[in-house]
């Protein structure tokens, strides 16, 4: 089952598109990074998942076909929207309330027990709490409804770096637990390098690539030459970035399906880490990189 | 009657049901205890001033009504104190009265949705399980019902501590300051102020515009209706009658629209005041249907909301 389909997707404000012709298969039970530098269209593409904001163009589908937004899609998925929302006049107490009355599973107990092992007082106000109890609020909030899809747009953007191990402990022990996909989306990488085993990466409005991390990596190699001969190499493989020395090229080349033809004298083959390959894609013009998606097949996830 | 039974489609929307309206009472309760306390406090404290100096009032009013010979100087001294003390406190308060809906609209209604919009909790709200449209629909709704119960019930109130000035000072309960105070009208305008209020904050976005756009759009619809539609509600008489406009006003006097002379007759247009009821109604009418075409919009533009 995928737990996020779209097709030619795309959302214009005015006359620009924020995001456009965005096709994408997210299976379930996926840790997925949405990663783009700001102003990539990552929190359009959340919002119209989210059921927020409605496509200028195509589709968006979720939780196996549910349109988003539609009363199946707001109940199965939790949204936690940039900088986590949550009504600062009202107490802890009151908004694990508010979020129990305003939806059709509610797990108070869990709530409850997670908030006071995060030493957040349920009679405090939410305004009086620091950014990151704030976010761990509305994690607990969110997850508490026992959703199969969260969406998490920035979560880790205010936080330090202590409050942002504890949330993604968070999130990957509700992983562990209940099987939830997880959306999450940060315009810096390295918070998720080690758990993303998902990756979509946006930019100008559009999908740059896409695929289970562990696939993108085995598909692409840094190739290492001389510079003379870096013309006539490249043209046998799609480079995705061609950078030249005086004397040495690196090329990252998408591999062949036979991984054969990589080795020739004088140049070697390397494996690329993930925030390379990333920025790669993101800088290199439309041009030289075609969008990658790569398809997995769906797979049954337990529940 | 043919009973059409349907296959169960696992996982499809029809198995979920919609959310019970009463969640959102204490959604609603919790969210907006500010307006739902604070009105009614407001206008608790003002009833029992009212009830005091109406008190007070009726008093002074009843022995004025006895004092007899009427031109004597204790009974002229009695009218000058009354005309001076007690109408200062009935004038100042039937201003207030008719500016009430108009800043109930501004500090109630226009913050409803503007807040959740200014401050993005509406990202919040928007994606519960509730919906989005029943958790507008339920909302307005109940924040409606408990503004119209609560000034229904003060404007009742606010007529009786009036009464004793229709006589005195030359009004009746077609002036068009008095009219809006009573019947079922206060509370109309009230609840009309609250839905404009509401939609504004939903069209701007924005809590201090959205008051402000508020204040503006009552006082318009409130100057109209005063100025040009509210003589229309009932066909108006037309006679040639001499008794009116001589000697004092008295709170059976009709509201004159027009005079003016044929000859040395003079011609009266107006309105007798046992049309009170049936302009009542149909002003109370209107503005609840323009209320609720105002929340119909107001849900509209929820749905149609992007984010």
């Amino acid at each position: 089952m995928n737990i996020i389909d779209t097709d030619g997707l795309g959302k214009r404000y005015g006359d620009t598109w924020a995001l456009r012709g965005c096709t994408l298969a997210l299976p379930a039970g996926h840790l997925a990074a949405l990663v783009g530098p700001n102003g990539a269209g990552k929190t359009t593409l959340m919002n119209m998942t989210a059921g927020l904001a409605v496509p200028t163009a195509g589709t968006v589908t979720v939780l196996g076909g549910q349109p988003a937004g539609s009363a199946a899609a707001l109940d199965g998925i939790a949204f936690v929207a940039q900088d986590a929302p949550v009504y600062k006049n009202l107490s802890v107490a009151d908004m694990l309330h508010l979020t129990g009355n305003l939806n059709r599973s509610f797990d108070r107990d869990f709530a409850r027990a997670r908030l006071a092992e995060l030493g957040i007082g349920l009679k405090k106000k939410s305004g009086k709490l620091s950014g990151g109890q704030q976010a761990q609020l509305a994690l607990t909030l969110a997850l508490a409804r026992r959703p199969r899809l969260l969406i998490l747009d920035e979560p880790l953007a205010a936080l330090d770096p202590l409050a942002r191990q504890d949330f993604l402990a968070t999130v990957m022990t509700a992983m562990a637990d209940d099987g939830v996909s997880v959306l999450l989306s940060s315009h810096a990488l390295a918070d998720l390098d080690r758990v993303a085993d998902y990756l979509v990466v946006l930019a100008g409005g559009e999908v740059r690539l896409a695929g289970e991390t562990d696939d993108l990596l085995a598909c692409h190699r840094v190739l290492t030459g001389p510079a003379a001969e870096a013309d006539a190499y490249a043209g046998e493989f799609q480079v995705v970035q061609d950078r030249r020395g005086r004397a040495q090229a690196h090329l990252l080349v998408r591999t062949p399906e036979p991984e054969a033809g990589l080795g020739r004298p004088g140049w070697e083959a390397h494996q690329i880490g993930l925030e390379e390959l990333v920025l790669a894609y993101l800088r290199a013009p439309g041009a030289t990189a075609r969008p990658l998606v790569l398809h997995t097949e769906p797979t049954e996830v337990a529940r | 009657m043919t009973v059409l039974t349907m296959p169960a489609q696992p996982g499809q929307d029809h198995a979920l049901r919609p959310l019970p309206w009463r969640r959102m009472a204490w959604v609603t309760w919790r969210q907006h205890r500010a307006t739902i306390i604070t009105l009614p406090a407001i206008l608790g404290a003002v009833s029992v001033f009212l009830l005091i100096a109406g008190l007070k009032i009726h008093h002074d009013y009843a022995v004025l009504t006895a004092c007899h010979p009427f031109q004597s100087n204790a009974c002229q001294q009695l009218n000058s104190n009354f005309n001076q003390t007690d109408w200062t406190i009935g004038n100042t308060l039937l201003i207030l009265m008719n500016l009430a809906p108009a800043l109930l609209g501004a500090f109630a209604g226009a913050p409803v949705l503007a807040r959740e919009l200014e401050t993005g909790t509406f990202r919040y709200a928007w994606t519960q399980g509730y919906g989005r449209e029943r958790w507008t629909i339920a909302k307005l709704t109940l924040l409606a019902v408990v503004i119209v119960a609560v000034t229904a019930a003060f404007s009742q109130l606010f007529t009786w501590f009036f009464r004793p000035f229709l006589a005195q000072e030359s009004l009746n309960v077609l002036s068009a300051t008095v009219f809006a105070t009573r019947g079922v009208v206060f509370a109309a305008w009230t609840l009309a102020a609250f839905t404009i209020g509401a939609f504004c904050g939903m069209l701007l976005r924005r809590i201090v515009p959205a008051m402000a756009i508020t204040l503006g759009v009552y006082l318009g619809f409130a100057l109209l209706t005063w100025g040009f539609l509210r003589k229309y509600y009932v066909p108006s008489v037309v006679s040639s009658g001499a008794a009116l406009g001589n000697g004092p006003i008295t709170p059976q006097d009709p509201w004159v629209l027009s005079h003016w002379f044929v000859g040395s007759t003079q011609w009266v247009r107006y309105i007798p005041v046992s049309r009170f009821w049936p302009m009542q109604l149909i002003e109370g009418g209107w503005l609840l249907v323009l209320s609720a075409l105002l929340i119909a919009a107001t849900v509209w533009l929820v749905r149609r909301r992007a984010a």
